[in-house]
């Protein structure tokens, strides 16, 4: 169209010659949005106040009940497991956190001005993904260290202090960093595949809080085994460092774990791709 | 420029576009005219890759707009102004607009300036007012200084100053070369924003014209005439064989200019003491053309609204 040339003045005015939506400028716009609402904020100081207060709460209850424990029950006593097990509530504020991330955008509408600057929908998924997951790992850590240091004392009255260098407990302990990290992104699964904050939220805390528990009652050997490969029970074994009656070695454990976020996040990419938005 | 071949778009059984094609050129504001319901947003979804057409394609500068490097660079948009988070502070909303495409965050509080808004940068969005919000949606969509703008809908409870800067902007920007395309369901304000309109109804491209041409076509008068000698009038005007109907006292003419009328008095000695053009108006023509094509019509007379409130009220 030769016509369009001809048009009284030239436009655009503005040379911005390195303008354009790539992976590295469209992470950057996510980071600006992550921290730019107040609720990231308050999420995650959630995450480590749940987290650090239940660890060392539970630290106490167990250590000053320590006679009354069966020989059994002492012969599986976890003092770095138990130091982190307020995970099991904190992993619920960095799940909401991952929801909210994706469904925020379709419960503001923001998704469209979000979608029509950046129209390749993928590369806006993954860069949420990326800022989410650097803030999770690393928010996760700092939660994960917090919780072990706090909760050490109560152990030391009972000599039964761990150290970081004792077997397995530096990967207990960085366990719970990625664990934290693995919750997140199956709240950032679901609340990708529902495009729902409510929905996504009920069946997340469900799938990781709720169900697991009640599958303890299940029983025989497949009833074990639903157990011990659902979701937070697959998970947390990454923060155990004594061989439990039930579960998956460690890293089997987190594996599995990380394909129970992954399956959902993959077909909540695919729709994100054919959908309206 | 954007070009529409043979828009589809289905829900389900419900056709929302059928089959548009028509080209928006730069330098002028072009008017997306049609009732509720009638596909224009839907339109501008397909436009953006928001919504995937059905069959049919839609180009924006000759390529689909997600091929954009830069689409910011191309396109801005502004469909529902409410569609932000309220949470975040304009600034930090344009911002990460900005930074998704490249563009230099200095580019922020230029843009801000340019809709008159640069002292509530750092106020969260959610206090602001719909006159607000569409300045701040408009504000985004010239972030990247795009070569096309598309408004759906801009004037929408908007105040009659936010109306009028609306316009002035849009006019502004076309003469300077952009290319300008927004939707309106009011022919009045189409009239007086537009300098060519495509009009649709129910998802059907209905017209393609310039203003101009779209009030001449559309707004055909006829000529009324008051004269005390009636029926020289009328058998004058019968001999000049147009047709005549008796309306209010006055003879109304199909198919003559008031000259033509005034001549004809003259020349058979009648004494006039009316004579005016009869122009339906633009509003009227609008209504005229879309009239099948209206998705919810209204369909009660007097008595049945009558009854209705009676019986409501006993």
């Amino acid at each position: 169209m030769s016509t369009i040339t001809a048009t009284p003045t030239a436009i655009p005015r503005r040379r911005y010659d390195h303008a354009r939506a790539s992976l590295g400028n469209v992470i950057r716009s996510e980071w600006t949005k992550f921290w730019s609402v107040r609720s990231t904020f308050w999420t995650l100081l959630t995450l480590i106040v749940t987290t650090v207060g239940f660890s060392v709460l539970a630290a106490w209850g167990a250590s000053t009940h320590l006679n009354q424990m069966s020989p059994s029950d002492r012969a599986h006593l976890d003092v770095p497991f138990n130091s982190l097990s307020g995970l099991i509530l904190g992993q619920l504020a960095i799940a909401v956190l991952g929801v909210m991330v994706v469904t925020t955008e379709y419960s503001t509408g923001g998704i469209k001005p979000t979608l029509t600057a950046v129209p390749n929908r993928l590369r806006v998924l993954l860069a949420k993904g990326i800022v989410f997951a650097i803030v999770a790992t690393v928010v996760g850590m700092i939660t994960a260290f917090a919780a072990f240091y706090a909760a050490m004392p109560f152990w030391a009255h009972q000599h039964l202090a761990a150290q970081l260098g004792d077997p397995g407990v530096l990967r207990a302990v960085i366990g719970a960093g990625i664990y934290v990290l693995a919750s997140g992104l199956f709240g950032f699964a679901f609340g990708a595949l529902i495009r729902h904050t409510a929905g996504a939220i009920t069946i997340a805390v469900a799938l990781l809080f709720v169900v697991p528990l009640i599958l303890n009652a299940l029983p025989g050997g497949w009833g074990k085994w639903i157990y011990e490969h659902f979701t937070s029970n697959a998970g947390g074994m990454i923060l155990t460092t004594v061989p439990q009656t039930k579960g998956l070695a460690p890293w089997t454990g987190y594996i599995t774990f990380t394909i129970w976020w992954l399956v959902p996040l993959a077909i909540g990419a695919y729709l994100l791709k054919r959908r309206d938005a | 420029m954007i070009e529409a071949q043979g828009l589809t778009k289905r829900f389900g059984d419900k056709v929302a576009v059928d089959d548009l094609s028509f080209t928006v050129k730069p330098g002028i504001v072009t008017g997306f005219l049609g009732p509720n319901g009638a596909g224009k947003s839907t339109t501008m979804r397909m436009i953006l890759g928001l919504d995937r057409p059905t069959h049919g394609r839609a180009l924006v500068n000759g390529h689909a707009y997600a091929a954009a490097k830069a689409p910011m660079r191309e396109v801005g948009a502004l469909l529902d102004a409410k569609d932000v988070h309220g949470g975040r502070t304009a600034s930090a909303h344009l911002k990460s607009l900005a930074l998704s495409n490249g563009l230099p965050t200095a580019r922020v509080l230029e843009v801000l300036d340019l809709v008159g808004m640069g002292e509530v940068a750092d106020k969260r969005i959610k206090g602001f007012s719909l006159g607000m919000s569409q300045r701040l949606g408009i504000a985004a969509a010239m972030l990247g200084d795009p070569q096309i703008l598309m408004f759906d809908e801009p004037v929408n409870g908007l105040d009659p100053e936010g109306i009028l800067w609306i316009r002035h902007f849009m006019q502004r920007e076309a003469a300077a070369g952009r290319t300008v395309f927004v939707s309106s369901h009011l022919m009045s304000e189409m009239a007086l924003t537009a300098e060519h309109l495509i009009v649709i109804g129910r998802g059907k491209l209905l017209a393609d014209t310039s203003v101009s041409e779209f009030i001449s076509q559309n707004s055909a008068g006829s000529v009324r005439v008051r004269t005390p000698q009636l029926e020289s009038m009328r058998d004058a005007l019968a001999r000049a064989g147009v047709k005549v109907i008796d309306i209010d006292g006055f003879l109304q003419i199909e198919g003559m200019t008031t000259d033509q009328v005034g001549d004809l008095a003259a020349a058979n000695h009648i004494t006039v003491h009316e004579l005016f053009a009869q122009r339906s108006s633009l509003e009227e023509a609008f209504m005229e053309m879309t009239r099948d094509s209206v998705e919810y019509q209204a369909h009660y007379d007097d008595a049945a609204f009558d009854s209705a409130m009676a019986g409501g009220t006993k």
